[in-house]
């Protein structure tokens, strides 16, 4: 009895020492933003189920869910994510800017380091009773929009890109475009912190004739509610980068960059964007968005260049400390 | 009130040590972590980030309601023990445990759940919004779920106080032809202050840091629902660390010089009731 417990715990030892690398089952940390959970969970079982039958090797991938620049503090304080795939390049850049991921992260993979993308469609009452088309009719007197705090949220800084967007790239001036957010954000009634607790709003607590919320998410908004909710596409909207990305001091430092490597390329495969499609996510596969045309339909998605240098860019001139959001509410 | 003092622990320096050590660790540390990340701004980065309107408003706002809260937990903690001590009915004990349960409770839950009900179509908002109060995304809102988070602390402090209270002196009082008004004020209330004052400012304490359950009632709305802890959020969400602890040094500095005015009162007036 003693040999063998001896045995393994020299065994466990060496494991220790020799790290993950040298056993045969490998794991991998995912670090990701909240709405994402369902998601993951069925990208992982297929990319584990296919890995080991093709290389003979088990990969447990755990994930972990939250504020996507929460997350990306995380990471940053020492989270040991092998891959990060965040709501934001805003969140991953930060990363990247600490020296955790290195190089011209964003042209390593397929598609500017994009498995999918999203946008931001409206959610209306059953009907639509306020005959919500556009982004124009959001500043109607008498319609109530309910969205998150840019400030504190993802999906509250993409609705206002899309909602400045919106003017500038259909020929509005600048000044119009702020005259238009300014009267946008006047008839929001509450800055939730987040994307969650701006749904909960709108459908729990029945407040408010819109809600701009992340694609995906007004999909399922939708069909929970059983016909009390309908969807409007308008006819422009931002197009949402969540990329992906390895952390290579992590993976470097864990000797897990072949199996993450693998992972992140594994999304692209067919049938991770079939996947990605069922879960309202729009693949970058052009064939395979092409196939789910009746789920996905077509808007003019704006790149973030149009109306900025980049996200930071953009987060730094509208969203953060002296930009163009504070300048919306005045004391009283 | 004559209880024997005897140190529980043997030696008292070992005691002594070990408090300083989990002190330090568990409170000063990281106090200090705080204050040496805002010193990395400059005097005029630090001054532009805690001392904007926006900023002053949301300390008047977080101090404001934290007060309100607390003073009305004052009042309503120190009936619901007068309640529990000095009364005996049915369900006395289940009352007594509920008190509690704030504490158990993520704040989250008690935030979203007083959110639900007072909204102009929730069970208790419905008959709130005729009368021209709306006591969901308000400042009413806030002090309302602040005064739930804060319930326990003056019912626990003055509950055992209370209990210990001798009954004889109130009788004394009556049979010496004191109204009960007077009875109370004078005889009942004097030994309760230093607990009265503790509960306090434990309740205020509590409310200031409060975040998870005032940003789902409050509305969040700059210069009128915003709370100080939302704009460190927020800060946060830029990855502007120095500006974020900026602002919450001065919430620490002004909390700590607030408890330490408390905790004077509060020894003051434990010296002039032994006087009395």
């Amino acid at each position: 009895m003693k040999i063998p417990l001896r045995r393994a715990l020299v065994g466990g030892l060496m494991a220790l020492a020799t790290g993950a690398a040298a056993s045969d089952s490998v794991e991998l940390l995912n670090v990701s933003y909240d709405p994402t959970r369902e998601l993951w969970r069925d990208l992982n079982g297929s990319f584990t189920d296919q890995y080991r039958k093709e290389k003979g090797v088990a990969v447990t991938v755990k994930q972990s869910h939250g504020g996507s620049s929460a997350q990306a503090r995380a990471v940053i304080e020492g989270l040991e994510a092998d891959v990060v795939t965040l709501a934001s390049t805003i969140d991953t850049d930060a990363i990247a800017q600490r020296g955790l991921i290195t190089g011209d992260w964003v042209k390593r993979l397929p598609n500017n380091s994009l498995p999918y993308t999203s946008t931001i469609v409206f959610v209306v009452r059953k009907g639509n009773p306020k005959g919500i088309r556009d982004w124009p009719d959001l500043v109607k007197p008498g319609v109530e929009v309910i969205t998150p705090n840019p400030k504190t949220s993802g999906n509250g800084y993409l609705s206002f890109f899309s909602a400045w967007g919106s003017v500038v790239l259909r020929g509005g001036s600048r000044q119009a475009a702020i005259d238009y957010v300014t009267k946008l954000y006047r008839q929001v009634p509450v800055l939730d912190s987040g994307a969650r607790g701006a749904a909960i709003t709108f459908v729990q607590r029945e407040m408010g004739d819109v809600h701009l919320a992340w694609e995906n998410e007004a999909r399922l908004e939708v069909a929970e509610a059983r016909g009390d909710l309908d969807i409007v596409y308008p006819p422009i909207s931002i197009r949402a980068e969540p990329h992906v990305a390895l952390v290579d001091a992590n993976v470097d430092r864990k000797k897990t960059r072949a199996v993450a490597d693998a992972y992140l390329r594994y999304l692209y495969t067919d049938a991770a964007q079939q996947i990605i499609a069922r879960h309202f996510y729009r693949p970058t596969n052009e064939a395979v968005l092409k196939a789910h045309a009746a789920t996905f339909p077509a808007l003019r998605m704006f790149s973030i260049k149009e109306i900025a240098l980049d996200f930071p860019d953009a987060h730094k001139q509208f969203i953060a400390e002296g930009g163009v959001f504070d300048k919306i509410y005045r004391p009283r | 009130m004559t209880r024997m003092k005897r140190r529980v622990l043997p030696g008292f320096p070992l005691s002594l040590g070990y408090t300083l050590f989990y002190l330090s660790v568990l409170v000063v540390i990281p106090i200090l972590a705080c204050f040496s990340k805002a010193g990395s701004l400059t005097a005029a980065q630090f001054r532009d980030a805690v001392w904007t309107e926006r900023t002053r408003a949301a300390y008047a706002l977080t101090f404001g309601t934290s007060f309100a809260a607390a003073a009305v937990n004052l009042a309503l903690g120190l009936l619901i023990a007068w309640v529990l001590v000095r009364y005996r009915f049915p369900g006395r004990r289940l009352m007594d445990a509920l008190i509690d349960l704030p504490l158990a409770l993520p704040t989250a839950v008690g935030g979203l759940v007083y959110a639900s009900l007072y909204v102009k179509k929730g069970w208790l908002g419905q008959y709130l919004a005729p009368l021209g109060i709306q006591a969901a995304y308000s400042r009413l809102a806030i002090v309302l779920v602040l005064v739930f988070i804060g319930l326990p602390f003056v019912v626990r402090t003055v509950q055992p106080v209370l209990e210990d209270l001798d009954a004889e002196a109130e009788e004394a009082a009556a049979s010496l032809g004191a109204t009960r008004w007077q009875s109370f004020r004078r005889v009942i209330l004097p030994p309760l202050y230093p607990a009265l004052l503790t509960g306090f400012a434990l309740a205020f304490a509590r409310s200031l840091g409060e975040y998870g359950s005032v940003v789902f009632v409050s509305g969040n709305m700059p210069y009128k629902t915003e709370i100080a802890p939302v704009l460190i959020v927020a800060r946060l969400e830029e990855y502007a660390y120095g500006e974020a602890t900026a602002i919450a040094v001065v919430l620490l500095v002004v909390s700590f010089v607030m408890l330490v005015v408390i905790n004077a009162l509060e020894r003051w007036s434990r010296r002039s009731e032994a006087h009395a």
